[in-house]
């Protein structure tokens, strides 16, 4: 099976540090905080791989850092067979154009003294694309595909609700048209009967237009509905990925488990006979991961005379399902 | 069970340069002792001006409670005086916010500030006092909670703050506790958490709780009855089984269709409602859901209808035409 599908993308082992600095004049760096560390998957053309995990556990870090809006600590990011991380200047301007975002929050995301016309437009004058003309054309055409009506063009971000605003922001995105469209919690920041709406929207774009997403998020069954296949993070590193039937079905890794079991159904008899896997304690600090299995200090299923101890590969258990955990055979 | 809360045609409103804000129009409920509400709505629909009514800390100018009565242990909260009041607020009723971080004193340690509530509540001595918040950190699972009492909120983490103000808002005993939001800002398996920490707590201590939430996952898990809430309205009021199992309120039922479910199969579309909600400050009169309804008629856009119960008598819903919808004939 995966050999029929193209790869996009292909991320390799990427890191990314911040380092903590100390001192007023004289700064030195007193620590890191490992937002990634490590991480490795692929894109396939035409599907939705999406990213969860909790407050911190890198995912959006892994976002930004492919797109080299952060520059990575090491690793790669090869995009159609080229690598991310080596280009300069034009070159990965080039690339670029090829990849864009959608961010969490719409209204900080868009320029308050732009008009919207100008906004959706701004990726085409930075790349140089079209003349005046057939500019405003574009955008008036990528407002329409987004279900904005393009007279609203020379309005202003404010005048929008939340949810139109996430439609500017996806058909800025749209401008150039791009292979890759990474979505950073595009909708969490809305209301539940918008937040429907937009991902009916993204998957029909996605339908028409081809596109590939990265879905980076935590709302675990809004993730399930839109993604092909899904990464688990945790700490900064992919603890579990595979085909979303298979990893709802049969989740390999004890955090899976208890994030899934975590997340509330509306439907009071279901929420009464479920099982529930409540995690101890809180994530603990990126800045001073746990040695070992990183996960070991909450896991229900820790083995103290081996979890601490060892860091688990991220092995492939079944054809397309790799999971990060010593005992996963346990849940097979 | 005997009846701890009653809120009769509360109506807030809030008078701004733009114009006058119809926040909360005309709610009307009741709780029992011992009973968890969720009470449900989008942004704007008035669940939280609703709540802090209730309390009387809506700002004035420029909020008003225009009219209505909160019975709560005998007296209307809404003209008793504010001494008064002030007894009742964190003693008998107490109020857990969305965000620890902003309801939390930052330059105050955590110890201090429940102690503070405990010797003006319940005029314990400094001993007592820190002996029983001791206890109470304790209970809502803050670890080594002795030691903790010294340190400052910005020395824990979401979770470990949202606890506090927990365990703050349980100091005093209180009969009613009214958690706006409390785990929005959190991650589901710390919401998880929190969730079963309400739920020990309540068949421990007995007390009730209003639990205002986004969320129709954590209600449908948590509580036993439920308020629909549209435009500072009541659109459904019910047992949880019965609003979500027999969902009358085309609202409602908009509202579980948008929603993908972890138990459902994925890859068909979702039920979006079209359109978003009303702008509060000119509210029409009619149902003001009519805009966005797949059921409006004639007479939706012209009368507000009023809760009136459905066929099973425990589930109240404010919509024209719940019947035929129910019957699958609108």
């Amino acid at each position: 099976m995966e050999d029929e599908r193209e790869t996009l993308a292909q991320i390799r082992g990427l890191v990314k540090h911040f380092p903590i600095m100390r001192g007023s004049i004289i700064k030195r760096e007193v620590g890191q905080i490992r937002a990634v560390d490590g991480v490795s998957f692929d894109l396939y053309r035409g599907e939705t791989l999406g990213l969860v995990g909790e407050t911190g556990s890198g995912k959006t870090t892994v976002g930004r850092t492919m797109l080299r809006l952060y520059e990575a600590t090491g690793g790669k990011v090869i995009f159609d067979g080229v690598d991310l991380m080596s280009l300069k200047g034009r070159e990965l301007d080039q690339i670029r154009r090829r990849i864009s975002m959608i961010f969490q929050d719409p209204l900080a995301s868009l320029n308050p003294r732009m008009t919207i016309g100008s906004i959706v437009g701004e990726p085409l004058l930075v790349h140089k694309v079209g003349n005046k003309k057939q500019r405003r054309a574009r955008v008036g055409q990528l407002l329409e595909q987004v279900g904005l009506n393009p007279h609203f063009v020379n309005r202003y971000p404010h005048e929008f609700s939340g949810g139109q605003q996430q439609r500017i922001g996806i058909a800025r995105a749209l401008a150039l048209n791009p292979d890759l469209i990474i979505c950073d919690e595009p909708i969490s920041s809305l209301d539940v009967s918008i937040q429907a709406q937009i991902v009916n929207l993204l998957e029909r774009l996605q339908n028409e237009l081809g596109l590939t997403y990265l879905f980076i998020a935590h709302d675990l069954s809004m993730v399930r509905h839109i993604s092909d296949r899904i990464a688990v993070m945790y700490l900064g590193k992919i603890v579990e990925l595979a085909d979303r039937d298979s990893i709802y079905s049969n989740p390999l890794h004890p955090y899976t488990q208890a994030l899934m079991s975590a997340v509330p159904i509306p439907d009071p008899d279901l929420q009464d006979t479920r099982q529930r896997i409540i995690l101890e304690g809180d994530v603990p600090s990126p800045a001073n991961p746990p040695e070992g299995c990183n996960f070991h200090t909450r896991c229900p299923a820790v083995r103290l005379d081996h979890c601490p101890q060892a860091e688990p590969e991220l092995r492939e258990l079944r054809p397309g399902h790799w999971v990060a955990c010593h005992y996963a055979e346990d849940y097979l | 069970m005997k009846e701890l809360l009653r809120i009769e045609d509360l109506q807030t409103r809030f008078y701004t340069r733009d114009g006058v804000v119809h926040a909360v129009n005309g709610v009307s409920y009741s709780i029992d002792e011992g009973e968890i509400l969720g009470v449900v709505g989008e942004s704007g629909c008035g669940k939280s001006v609703h709540a802090l009514s209730i309390l009387r800390l809506i700002p004035d100018p420029p909020g008003r409670i225009e009219s209505g009565e909160v019975w709560f242990d005998g007296k209307d909260l809404l003209t008793v005086s504010d001494e008064e009041i002030r007894r009742v607020r964190g003693g008998q009723l107490a109020m857990v916010f969305q965000d620890p971080m902003s309801s939390l004193n930052p330059a105050m340690t955590v110890g201090f500030q429940i102690v503070e509530a405990l010797r003006l509540h319940l005029d314990m001595t400094e001993r007592q006092a820190k002996e029983r918040t001791t206890e109470l950190l304790t209970t809502v699972g803050i670890p080594d909670a002795k030691n903790r009492l010294d340190d400052y909120p910005h020395q824990f983490s979401g979770g470990m703050r949202q606890r506090v103000m927990i365990a703050m808002g349980l100091s005093c005993n209180p009969k009613l506790l009214i958690a706006d939001e409390p785990t929005t800002a959190l991650d589901v398996t710390i919401q998880a958490q929190i969730v079963d920490l309400i739920k020990r707590l309540q068949a421990e201590l007995g007390m009730a709780v209003i639990w205002i939430t986004h969320d129709l996952g954590v209600v449908a898990d948590l509580a036993e009855k439920v308020n629909v809430m549209y435009a500072g309205y009541i659109v459904e009021h019910g047992n949880v089984r019965d609003v979500f199992k027999r969902t009358r309120h085309p609202y409602t039922i908009g509202l579980l269709g948008s929603l993908p479910r972890l138990d459902e199969d994925p890859g068909t579309e979702l039920s979006a409602i079209p359109g978003f909600p009303p702008d509060l400050i000119d509210l029409k009169p009619g149902c003001p859901f009519a805009a966005r309804c797949p059921h409006a008629i004639e007479q939706c856009w012209n009368e507000t209808p009023r809760l009136e119960p459905t066929e099973t008598k425990r589930h109240t819903v404010a919509c024209w035409r719940w019947e035929e919808i129910a019957q699958g004939v609108a």
